[in-house]
């Protein structure tokens, strides 16, 4: 049970609270102006009045309290007390240990699962009144039993537990070379906000060990990134039938799938996932289920909880060997949005902080302002003298760049600027730390950065907006 | 004559007062509160988890719904939100709504809290999109909260505002289909103590409640937009809520049911003398092979099963009517068709009408049944389904010798009720994490007091 100094209370009231030896999660009496009401005094959430008693009533109702002149708090007496304060024996909030003692069956095929939190692992914090991101990996595993029939998790990594949107670098590296250490198909929960980056990060990272850093990418097996829109710990939540899926794709034969990718609701139904390609793949509705869209191709594949797969993309026999992480990434690179009225001047800034790359989002074919007042041609110019690698991409999302239909472009293109065909701002800009974390000569990031080394460039625009 | 019947018998029973709010949109959207008159644009499907409560548990009616598997499917029309399919989190509360509910929660004498806190009540049975139904506690009954009725004061125990569930348009074999348009107008509940002591009381208290309600000027008009859930007990029995009687005149009938329902149990309990053993369940599929029933036939061509249990000493009692229109079967079929089956067969029936007389027979015979002491229950199903519904009958039937269970019952239009899930427990509430308490401002409030209407 919580002290009362840990409760988020005022110091007035904590005080109050130490007087009467009254501790969060012990049924109390509160008298104020005539009205008597007795329930468990929870934990003060951060928002609001924190002079503000939270009572919850039997009835389950939680109501705030003002703990005024003349209010009394005492510890309740009445029949219900032993009943309730034996089940607030436990941490508010948390599981039932004897709840998450479960065994995996191990004729199933081996997967290890790496968490990372995000909305995956959260469940209501009864502190900030927000979503929690402290759970265990067997909480949320314990959610979705159906994963016993499916998969044999051997072993639960959780090297850390982040909001996705508090990551960088960093975290892609711990991610990469855990993965890469695993013998078995990898599951990774995480945060939604950047999942993509992740995703494109790691599919740069990793790759199997008999290839060079500036070729193709293959992986000996599936790496399959997962997260939700809804919290585990609602009815409704997103988690079990992304988590199923990805369990589907993690221990199939088929050989499309060793790759990276990530696996989520295909639409608001809980019917299907998409397991879409980590550098192809953007989070595109801030609540939806069906969020992360495959960006001007197909998904690899649509994956349905009974283990049906159909797969879109054709690709010879798995590679053997092993994996390996090639974590090397300058974290010098930064992402620049032009757009009408925008300050070129920052590109100075960038200069002068010592960055060594830059990926502009234009408008339209990735165009930026250049015969507007405030042109970006002269800065560009002058970055990329200094030794910056410019690459371009285009705000419409969908869509190939294009260095040379109108005058404007050619310009920029003139300047030393490149034109990344239809790679994703987001993954250009993950792609750039790793290519300058392998080299900085100008030619060679040019032509690693125009070269697919694992389908972030598509070879040709199909008709397809899904 | 029933009233002397209820002089005698000591009866609790309190009621809980729906009503939607005509307060221009929904509780926590912008969208309008009339339901849809166009067709519906999109089908979205669902499933529903079990979801731990606050305190580490898990709620038993969140429980059943997992157990029964079932798919939801709700409708999506031209006015539907991403709120209300829960693709979106809440917008911030209709303040329109929350003032009628304050000012209701005054007019009734009420406390109100310093800070309302949203909490979500966990709702599986696909009715609410998010898994939980939104509702905050915006007034808490105090000595000076009561309706005078012609037999003595009933006093209020709370008002919540909540949002509405979606409307449920039909279930099929596992699939419940529900139409978004009703899911999330504003709702204010009224719940009174259980200080009623008549049907006739419930009626009169359900009545006065309505009018004050009306006298708010704010509140919808016509079927549906008012109901009234019954919790009962009778001496001995147990707490059973009533819900969704929209008809006011059939709130005397349903408490009046329920009371001979519960009397009766009592009386079946006394009459088994504590001890009741039931045998199975049985696969009897292969009985039933060769069977001259159609319907039986039929389940088993299409790879259905049928089980059967044996309640020892039960013969005769399966007929026995609990309320009028209710025999004793009729309530465990209920039990069946609350797990997906269309229903149950048992030997107090005319097993004749079913062509099932040999079958029986047989049964007996194979399992050494006495025909005048064992009575045999048989469910023919897909076998999922069919085991469910089979264990969920033997359980209830187990319980006729040791108590009258408690349990959620919905109202059938002709004053009777049926089991629908157990009773939910306090563990189905947790605080909505996407929306703040509402800090209630006590300016406003006595500002509040001064325009409420006549009541």
């Amino acid at each position: 049970m919580a002290k009362a100094k840990d409760s988020g209370y005022s110091e007035r009231l904590v005080r109050a609270l130490s007087h009467g030896r009254i501790e969060i999660g012990q049924r109390v009496r509160i008298e104020k102006a005539g009205c008597v009401l007795e329930g468990i005094l929870m934990p003060r959430i951060e928002a609001g009045d924190r002079d503000c008693l939270i009572i919850k009533l039997d009835s389950g109702y939680n109501v705030g309290i003002r703990f005024e002149a003349g209010t009394k708090i005492s510890k309740a007496l009445t029949p219900e007390v032993k009943r309730i304060e034996a089940e607030s024996k436990i941490e508010l909030g948390k599981i039932k240990e004897s709840f998450l003692k479960f065994e995996w069956d191990p004729t199933k095929p081996k997967v290890s699962l790496i968490a990372t939190g995000g909305t995956i692992a959260s469940r209501v914090d009864y502190k900030t009144g927000g979503v929690y991101m402290l759970m265990r990996p067997e909480e949320f595993l314990y959610n979705v039993p159906e994963l016993r029939e499916i998969v044999n998790i051997t072993e639960i990594i959780n090297p850390f537990n982040k909001a996705s949107e508090d990551m960088d670098s960093d975290d892609w590296k711990v991610i990469a070379k855990t993965t890469s250490k695993s013998k078995n198909p990898v599951i990774i929960t995480h945060g939604t906000d950047t999942l993509h980056f992740t995703a494109a990060a790691l599919s740069f990272m990793l790759r199997s060990k008999s290839e060079k850093w500036d070729e193709t990418h293959t992986l000996p097996l599936p790496v399959v990134l997962v997260g939700a829109q809804r919290s585990s710990d609602r009815g409704s939540s997103d988690a079990a039938l992304n988590l199923i899926c990805a369990s589907r794709i993690a221990v199939s034969k088929i050989s499309a799938l060793a790759q990276v990718g990530i696996c989520m609701h295909a639409s608001e139904s809980d019917e299907k996932c998409y397991f879409i390609r980590g550098t192809r793949v953007r989070k595109m509705h801030t609540s939806r289920r069906d969020t992360f869209r495959p960006i001007g191709e197909l998904p690899i594949a649509e994956v349905w909880p009974d283990g049906k797969i159909l797969v879109h993309e054709e690709k010879g026999e798995r590679k053997g060997g092993a994996m390996i992480a090639d974590t090397k990434f300058d974290k010098k690179v930064a992402i620049l949005k032009a757009y009408p009225g925008s300050e070129p001047r920052m590109l100075r800034f960038l200069v002068k902080e010592g960055y060594n790359g830059i990926i502009i989002e234009g408008t339209g074919f990735g165009h930026v302002p250049t015969f507007a007042k405030k042109s970006w041609i002269d800065e560009i110019s002058r970055a990329i003298k200094s030794g910056l690698f410019i690459g371009i991409t285009s705000q419409t999302i969908y869509g190939r760049t294009n260095p040379y239909v109108y005058r404007n472009l050619r310009i920029l293109n003139e300047c030393g600027a490149v034109h990344l065909e239809d790679m994703l701002t987001e993954v250009a800009y993950v792609k750039l730390g790793y290519v300058l974390g392998h080299t900085k000569k100008f030619e060679k990031v040019k032509e690693v950065m125009l070269k697919p080394l694992a389908g972030e460039i598509t070879r040709c625009s199909r008709q397809f907006l899904v | 004559m029933l009233k002397a019947v209820f002089g005698v018998i000591n009866m609790k029973c309190g009621i809980e007062i729906h009503q939607r709010l005509a307060v221009g949109h929904k509780l926590f959207c912008n969208c309008p509160c009339e339901l849809s008159e166009q067709k519906p644009t999109q089908t979205i499907k669902r499933r529903m988890r079990v979801t731990m409560g606050e305190l580490g548990g898990i709620d038993p009616a969140a429980a059943y719904e997992i157990i029964r598997g079932r798919e939801y499917k709700y409708l999506v029309f031209p006015e539907t939100c991403f709120v209300e399919s829960d693709d979106e989190p809440p917008r911030p509360v209709n303040n329109d709504a929350l003032e009628v509910a304050l000012k209701v929660a005054l007019m009734c004498n009420c406390n109100i809290p310093d800070e309302i806190h949203i909490m979500r009540k966990t709702v599986l049975d696909g009715s609410n999109t998010s898994g939980f139904q939104r509702t905050m506690l915006v007034g808490i009954g105090t000595e000076n909260s009561y309706i005078d009725t012609s037999e003595g004061k009933v006093r209020i125990k709370d008002i919540n505002l909540e949002e509405e569930s979606a409307g449920i348009v039909e279930e099929t074999d596992g699939l419940v289909t529900y139409r978004l348009d009703r899911l999330g107008i504003p709702l204010i509940e009224i719940g009174t103590k259980a200080d009623i002591k008549s049907p006739s009381q419930a009626k009169e208290v359900a009545l006065k409640l309505g009018w004050l309600l009306r006298s708010t000027g704010k509140v919808m008009r016509g079927i549906g937009t008012i109901r009234q859930d019954i919790n009962i007990s009778v001496e001995g029995g147990a707490r059973v809520e009533i819900k969704g009687v929209q008809e006011l005149d059939l709130i005397e009938d349903i408490a009046k049911n329920e009371i001979a329902r519960q009397q009766k149990l009592l009386d079946i309990k006394k009459f088994l003398g504590g001890s009741l053993s039931v045998l199975g369940p049985y696969d009897v599929t292969e009985n039933f092979a060769g069977t001259k029933c159609k319907l039986i036939g039929s389940t088993i061509k299409s790879g259905g099963v049928v089980l059967a249990v044996v309640a020892k000493g039960l013969v005769g009692l399966l007929k026995t009517e609990l309320c009028p229109g209710k025999t004793l079967g009729r309530e465990l079929a209920d039990y069946a068709k609350a797990h997906g089956c269309k229903g149950l067969i048992h030997t107090d029936e005319d097993l004749e009408k079913y062509s099932l007389v040999e079958d029986f027979e047989k049964l007996y015979e194979k399992y050494n049944l006495n025909k005048l002491y064992d009575a045999i229950i048989i469910i023919a199903e897909r076998r999922d389904v069919a085991e469910r519904a089979i264990k969920a009958v033997a359980s209830r039937i187990k319980l006729l010798s040791e108590r009258v269970p408690e349990e959620t019952r919905v109202a059938n239009l002709d004053g009777t009720t049926r089991y629908t899930r157990p009773l939910p427990g306090g563990e189905r509430m947790y605080p909505e994490t996407d929306l703040p308490p509402i800090v209630i401002d006590k300016d406003y409030l006595h500002a509040l007091a001064r325009k409420l209407p006549e009541s």
